[in-house]
């Protein structure tokens, strides 16, 4: 699963890199430092230890987010992204209305943010049927991001079925763990 | 002695071939059951099939003993060999309880290309029952094969042999999805597609050079409409929302599909070209899985309206749907025999996932399968066998089964899952 995501990562980088404007293709820009020009720290200073020329291009490690997002701030209720289902029920849980509660609130205070939302169920029964369960848990979900006052523009669900499971095993818990919606904002996905 | 010899190394030869891991060989194929009255049959080695291995009449005799309704006989090389040609010891051959005899010899063209020439035998009535001629070259030993034995097939049991059709499926090894096409007898593999994202529900254009199906590798389910030979792709649903289950109509001429562009899964009709979709029926339930009855006049699908997944029928063209499956609380992935008598489906049974048939005329329920994870089940085009995706020791494999329930394969592939497979029509001329 993970060489999974990394390459499908990598190809996502790729495609990222192919698709850029000629002038961040010219390379790296390269400082001419003269073995002199360097000027001795000021006391309680440090500076960065010059290194080679050559920039490391790691295709395999996830990309660093880019600054600070609430989104992803820990401390935050945006960063939980997932609402569990029972089985073969598409009905979302009262212990998730906080979760979707803040979702919705962000969209409508950052009118430009949208979401994909992703439904998956566990292996059990036919792969299409499967498909359409894991829709109607995503509508669900958006069902209720609209009626929270998010625009129709902002929320895409689709299914990804039994096709992606999060948890691998025929287990009781991974099976709890596969019946999910996942909540990803643009960038994420 | 000597011929005593001469035969057990003939049987050990013919051991030895059947157990060597053959290069061509992706999907394994093994009976686990066989009709109860199988037809004996005597195919000879044909004079000269040495020339074009492997041998043309091992791999008739393996096409008809698959089948299940025939049962090869012992065939020692004789010396000189026989040929389509030569006369028939028909008290001989009946002495070894032969009821049909196959005879045939490969001869090389002037061009360097080869003719094989075989005759079919009722031995019980001492007549001929026909023969033919074919020209192939090197790269068409296996083609061949399976129109003789597409021939001696429909000569004996008086119905269109599949040996000749191909099937579609989905094999994943680790990251890798592939899309592949091969022999019905699993033999020479090809991949059409190969993705890191899922591929699912492969369907067959009735003339047998398209398949549309379901790819994730725009991180959502988007049907495709693939062109086999130039391996052209065309995307025909993608809306927003999930788009799957796509299932052709007869002509060819159109798509239904599940589409969940205006909320849920609702199925809808559109070209192959992804033009004109037109929304079939409203519900507020789930609905999918489409399949057009082969007279085009129905369109049967999943629905869970009544609380359970269960198969529902309407016109083609709209109107009221009918409930077709009454027993148990989950039956799914509807397919109609090529007669349109009968009804393949997923029944789950106290947990277990079992094909089940229903006559639609007598309105009877047989299960076929004794597994439990069965997915995915699919006519072969004469409606005897039906192919089916399960799981055997955690690994994902093929199954097929007779529409009576008694004839069972199972095609396995080393170091892989195989899913989804879905039989392809008769190949036309």
């Amino acid at each position: 699963m993970r060489a999974l995501w990394i390459s499908l990562l990598a190809a996502t980088l790729l495609a990222a890199c192919a698709g850029s404007p000629p002038d961040e293709q010219a390379g790296a820009s390269v400082e001419d430092r003269k073995p002199g020009a360097v000027k001795p720290p000021a006391a309680g200073q440090t500076q960065p230890v010059p290194g080679g020329n050559v920039a490391r291009v790691d295709l395999t490690q996830p990309k660093p987010p880019a600054g600070y997002s609430i989104l992803r701030d820990p401390k935050s209720i945006l960063s939980k992204r997932s609402v569990y289902f029972d089985l073969d029920s598409y009905t979302i849980k009262d212990e998730y209305r906080p979760l979707v509660e803040a979702h919705a609130k962000y969209l409508r205070e950052n009118p430009t943010a949208k979401v994909l939302i992703q439904g998956n169920t566990d292996e059990r029964g036919g792969r299409e049927y499967n498909l359409a369960l894991g829709q109607k848990r995503a509508d669900a979900m958006k069902r209720m991001i609209l009626l929270l006052g998010a625009k129709e523009e902002q929320v895409e669900a689709v299914s990804l079925g039994e096709e992606k499971p999060k948890a691998q095993g025929s287990t009781d818990e991974a099976y709890a763990e596969n019946r999910r919606d996942d909540i990803l904002y643009g960038g994420e996905y | 002695m000597r011929s005593l010899l001469k035969r057990l190394f003939f049987l050990v030869a013919v051991a030895v071939a059947a157990f060597s891991p053959v290069a061509w060989a992706q999907l394994s194929i093994e009976i686990t059951g066989g009709g109860a009255n199988r037809l004996p049959i005597a195919i000879v080695p044909f004079a000269g099939e040495g020339a074009i291995p492997p041998g043309i009449a091992s791999i008739v005799r393996a096409d008809l003993e698959r089948s299940g309704l025939f049962r090869a006989l012992e065939t020692p090389p004789l010396v000189p060999a026989l040929t389509e040609a030569s006369p028939v010891n028909f008290p001989e051959w009946r002495s070894r309880l032969a009821d049909a005899l196959v005879l045939g010899s490969v001869a090389v063209l002037p061009d360097g290309r080869f003719e094989v020439r075989f005759r079919v035998f009722d031995v019980v009535k001492q007549a001929t029952l026909g023969g033919v001629a074919y020209t192939l070259n090197k790269n068409q030993v296996r083609a061949t094969a399976h129109r003789i034995s597409d021939y001696i097939y429909e000569k004996l049991t008086g119905e269109k042999g599949v040996f000749s059709t191909r099937i579609a499926y989905v094999l994943k090894r680790g990251p890798r999805y592939e899309l592949q096409i091969a022999d019905a007898d699993g033999a020479g593999a090809e991949t059409a597609l190969a993705s890191l994202e899922p591929i699912i529900s492969p369907a067959w254009s009735p003339d047998g050079r398209r398949l549309a199906y379901v790819s994730f590798e725009q991180k959502k389910p988007v049907v495709y409409v693939h062109s086999l030979q130039s391996g052209q792709r065309q995307v025909a649903a993608n809306f927003k929302g999930s788009n799957s289950a796509p299932a052709w109509s007869p002509d060819g001429a159109k798509l239904a599909v599940a589409l969940s562009r205006e909320g849920g899964s609702q199925i809808f009709i559109v070209n192959p070209d992804g033009s004109s979709p037109r929304r079939l029926m409203s519900s507020t339930s789930i609905d999918t899985e489409p399949v057009f009855s082969p007279d085009g006049q129905f369109i049967y699908f999943t629905s869970d309206r009544g609380g359970s997944p269960q198969i529902y029928r309407m016109p083609a063209n709209g109107g009221d749907a009918q409930r077709v499956t009454f027993d148990g609380t989950y039956n799914v992935s509807a397919r109609i025999s090529p007669d349109g008598k009968n009804l393949a489906y997923i029944a789950r049974n106290s947990g277990r996932f079992q094909v089940a048939m229903l006559d639609l005329g007598a309105r009877q329920v047989q299960v076929l399968t004794d597994s439990d994870k069965d997915e995915s089940p699919s006519f072969s085009p004469n409606g005897r066998m039906i192919l089916l995706a399960t799981v055997i020791g955690g690994r994902g494999i093929l199954s097929a089964v007779s529409s009576d329930g008694r004839v069972k394969q199972r095609l396995t592939v080393t170091g892989g899952d195989v899913r989804e497979p879905a039989w392809g029509p008769y190949i036309k001329e």
